[in-house]
């Protein structure tokens, strides 16, 4: 309309500044593993509600598991190369595939990587790099999330042991990982000083898990962990006495930011799907996609996908600059995680009826963008984040 | 939280160099001292003084990303983004739409198009701010359909005949020299439409009226017709018949450039009203520290960092050379709809305060419902996203 049409459209999605051509080449190389070895296979595992750990393996043997972690297991120091997997990983057509591996390399091995000892290291997150063990954090209780000076799970000192009863919920991975990253109180004076963190093997005397059916995320095997007096050597100790919480401060701003990481890269596949269908489908002689109503909602919809997207790599440029940026993760998991719902609901909308049906992969993309707004801290709680730095 | 209020937005570099922040403190102080203390002045009166322009010009601000050779000061693209941004602290919309047609709408097509002796001619009168320009593309009865203009230029022995009228044509009134948009073929379509500079002295040239706005007071706004109007040759502006493309590559500096001001005036909206939720009390407590209110300038706060942080996309891709009409016209959409959303959001954490007319906050509501029409309405960028994006 314009005559804008002889200038072909830059593609935002490369060519950000971020990104350099080793990335860019990884980024083609983890898409093409997830459109052979994981998109396929999607369907039946939303259906079985599960899906196999030699993922977790492959991914291992790829070495995807941990490029920004130090060389010496295998990683890059590359926190932006490791954003690129998540990318890529979101568009595997499954969300509980995606968050289960999520849980694994952005939580249960980052907490290892920064306040575990050599030992540690050498005994888990090595392990989990390869993909050979599935890890897991366990925080949220039932009655406490984002209120961590709320936690009630308890660890008292018994001769070198501790001792840890309480119960850990809406763990990603709680159901079936091979070792979990617990936090309990440690019960000093100062609030902040209670929590301290342990790493706890499952199969331990006094562990019970069972799995939390789910709207969305099914094959992610989320559980509720119940600890009855578990009995944890000291060498399971993460990090000093009392430094869970500061461990967990630092840490939640990049579980957010691979939330919205997670969310932009969705959002924008679920549109793709949407807009292929809308051109497709006629109705009234011509394609869906042609009326103005729905030109106009997609080139909304394109407009907050590429502002996330924008306000995202703003945040994670900052992370691997070094900064917490935690304002700016703030912001970019509450616009993303809601632009994701909405584009999702978008596309729901545009396949009508067999946008509701499980056949189509809509109506899965809805109730897995569903939780962006709820896991790794609320909406509410990102606008608390963000209230505060404006100074009210 | 004690203490002083941190800024939402933590000092980001990107897209940014150094040179930009140092340009950014010296164009920042000559708004606060020289234009922001005269704004309500100037709004009462619904005018400001053509000095502006001179003074601007002494200063290097007209021509910042322009030739050397031209009296430019040889910078890239991003130092039109912190100019308009630092712009939108004027205080009055309408002073800083005016340095905007100037500097990134009117003038930039005489850069990219003109022959040395236009260049000679306009450009460098332009940037010394000596020449205050316009730029002529609406008509009462055409907008963004550009080739649906009536103006028309009739080739003669020498030069053209042009006939027509112009409409919103911001700077029309103050203006010395117009960049028009006139068909010269009737019957090609987009390809009948050619680029003019026209010198406002010109016989059959002539101002008609000036519009009274919602907002945008100090901006005058006009009306423009031309009656057997004669150009000499050397008036025509790149090529004959390639108007079309050439003010399509014009609009594009035209809304990311708006697309930026509004966003940073959307922020000082939200800075105005963050500290205003900080001081103002009820219940016992700032109306800030009531959570309905903290979350409603949160969520306000985040939708201005995401259409700022696509607005430095557009234009660090512009500064490299590439042409992103799609996300400058995301940006434009974008910035338009957070804007006057940050507007109205402000408006209701002043209340009273904001609603009286000797707030500035009523006056930045009324300038940021503009940006959703001019340029480009929502409208016409939901078509042309939508067009790119293949449907």
């Amino acid at each position: 309309m314009t005559g804008n049409e002889r200038f072909a459209a830059v593609d935002a999605r490369s060519h950000h500044a971020l990104f350099s051509d080793e990335h860019e080449q990884l980024r083609a190389e983890v898409r093409l593993f997830v459109e052979k070895e994981l998109l396929p296979h999607a369907p039946r595992w939303e259906k079985e509600e599960a899906f196999p750990r030699e993922v977790f393996e492959r991914l291992g043997e790829l070495g995807l598991l941990g490029l920004k972690f130090s060389p010496r297991f295998g990683g890059e120091d590359d926190v932006v190369a490791d954003a690129v997997v998540t990318e890529e990983l979101a568009r595997c057509g499954s969300g509980g595939v995606a968050a289960a591996i999520g849980a694994h390399k952005d939580l249960a091995a980052l907490y290892l990587a920064r306040f575990g000892t050599e030992d540690q290291q050498e005994r888990w997150l090595r392990p989990s790099v390869e993909g050979r063990l599935i890890g897991g954090l366990a925080l949220t209780e039932p009655d406490a999330g984002s209120d961590l000076a709320a936690l009630r799970t308890s660890a008292r000192r018994d001769g070198d042991d501790w001792i840890l009863s309480g119960t850990k919920t809406f763990v990603t991975n709680g159901a079936w990982a091979d070792f979990l990253i617990v936090g309990a109180n440690t019960g000093s004076s100062s609030r902040d000083r209670d929590l301290t963190l342990f790493v706890l093997d499952p199969d331990a005397v006094g562990v019970s898990r069972r799995r939390i059916r789910m709207l969305g995320w099914r094959p992610s095997q989320t559980g509720e962990v119940h600890l009855d007096s578990v009995r944890i050597p000291d060498s399971h100790r993460l990090g000093e006495e009392g430094s869970g919480f500061y461990a967990i401060m630092r840490s939640l701003g990049w579980e957010r930011l691979v939330m919205a990481l997670g969310a932009v890269s969705g959002a924008s596949l679920t549109y793709d799907i949407a807009k292929k269908y809308a051109l497709a489908r006629t109705a009234f002689g011509r394609p869906v996609a042609k009326f103005q109503v729905w030109r106009h909602r997609f080139a909304e919809m394109a407009s907050k996908i590429e502002a996330a997207r924008a306000l995202t790599y703003s945040a994670l440029r900052l992370v691997a600059e070094g900064e917490e940026a935690r304002e700016q993760v703030a912001m970019a998991k509450l616009y993303s995680s809601r632009v994701a719902l909405d584009v999702a609901d978008e596309c729901v909308q545009i396949h009508g009826g067999y946008g509701y049906v499980t056949e189509f992969s809509a109506e899965r993309a809805l109730r897995d963008a569903r939780l962006g707004p709820i896991g790794g801290g609320t909406s509410e709680i990102m606008k608390e984040i963000i209230g505060r730095g404006l100074g009210i | 939280m004690v203490g002083a209020p941190r800024r939402y937005a933590p000092a980001m570099s990107w897209p940014f160099a150094r040179e930009h922040a140092e340009l950014r403190a010296s164009i920042r102080s000559f708004v606060e001292r020289e234009l922001a203390p005269r704004a309500d002045e100037w709004e009462a009166a619904g005018d400001f003084p053509d000095e502006v322009f001179r003074r601007m010009g002494e200063l290097g601000y007209l021509g910042l990303s322009y030739p050397e050779k031209y009296g430019g000061g040889g910078g890239d693209y991003l130092c039109q983004i912190v100019l308009a941004e630092e712009m939108s602290g004027c205080g009055s919309g309408g002073v800083a739409m005016a340095v905007a047609v100037q500097t990134d709408m009117a003038v930039p097509p005489i850069l990219k198009f003109g022959t040395e002796e236009q260049k000679r001619r306009y450009l460098v009168p332009a940037v010394k701010g000596e020449k205050i320009f316009c730029l002529g593309i609406s008509e009462p009865d055409a907008g963004s359909d550009v080739a649906g203009i009536r103006t028309v230029a009739k080739k003669v022995e020498g030069g053209w005949v042009v006939n027509g009228q112009k409409l919103w044509i911001t700077n029309g009134r103050r203006a010395d020299c117009m960049t028009l948009v006139a068909k010269t073929d009737r019957d090609a379509g987009h390809h009948g439409i050619s680029l003019f500079v026209v010198e406002s002295t010109t016989p059959g040239f002539e101002v008609r009226r000036t519009l009274d706005k919602l907002g945008m007071h100090t901006s005058d706004t006009a009306e423009i017709s031309f009656t057997d109007m004669f150009l000499p040759d050397d008036a025509l502006l790149g090529r004959e018949g390639e108007g079309f493309y050439n003010i399509s590559w014009e609009l594009q500096g035209e809304r990311l450039v708006g697309a930026a001001g509004a966003i940073a005036g959307a922020r000082r909206t939200l800075d105005a009203a963050v500290a205003y939720a900080r001081q103002r009390e009820t219940f016992g407590q700032a109306i800030g520290k009531h959570q309905a209110v903290r979350h409603m300038l949160a969520e306000v706060a985040t939708e201005i960092e995401a259409a700022r942080q696509l607005v430095y996309l557009a234009a660090w891709k512009v500064n490299r050379g590439e042409y992103p009409v799609r996300e400058i016209s995301m940006a434009k959409l974008l910035t338009g709809e957070t804007a006057w959303k940050a507007a109205d959001t402000a408006m209701q954490v002043f209340g009273g305060h904001g609603y009286a007319m000797e707030s500035p906050i009523q006056r930045a509501w009324r300038d940021a419902r503009l940006i959703r029409i001019g340029g480009g309405t929502d409208e016409i960028m939901r078509d042309v996203i939508g067009r790119m994006e293949g449907l």
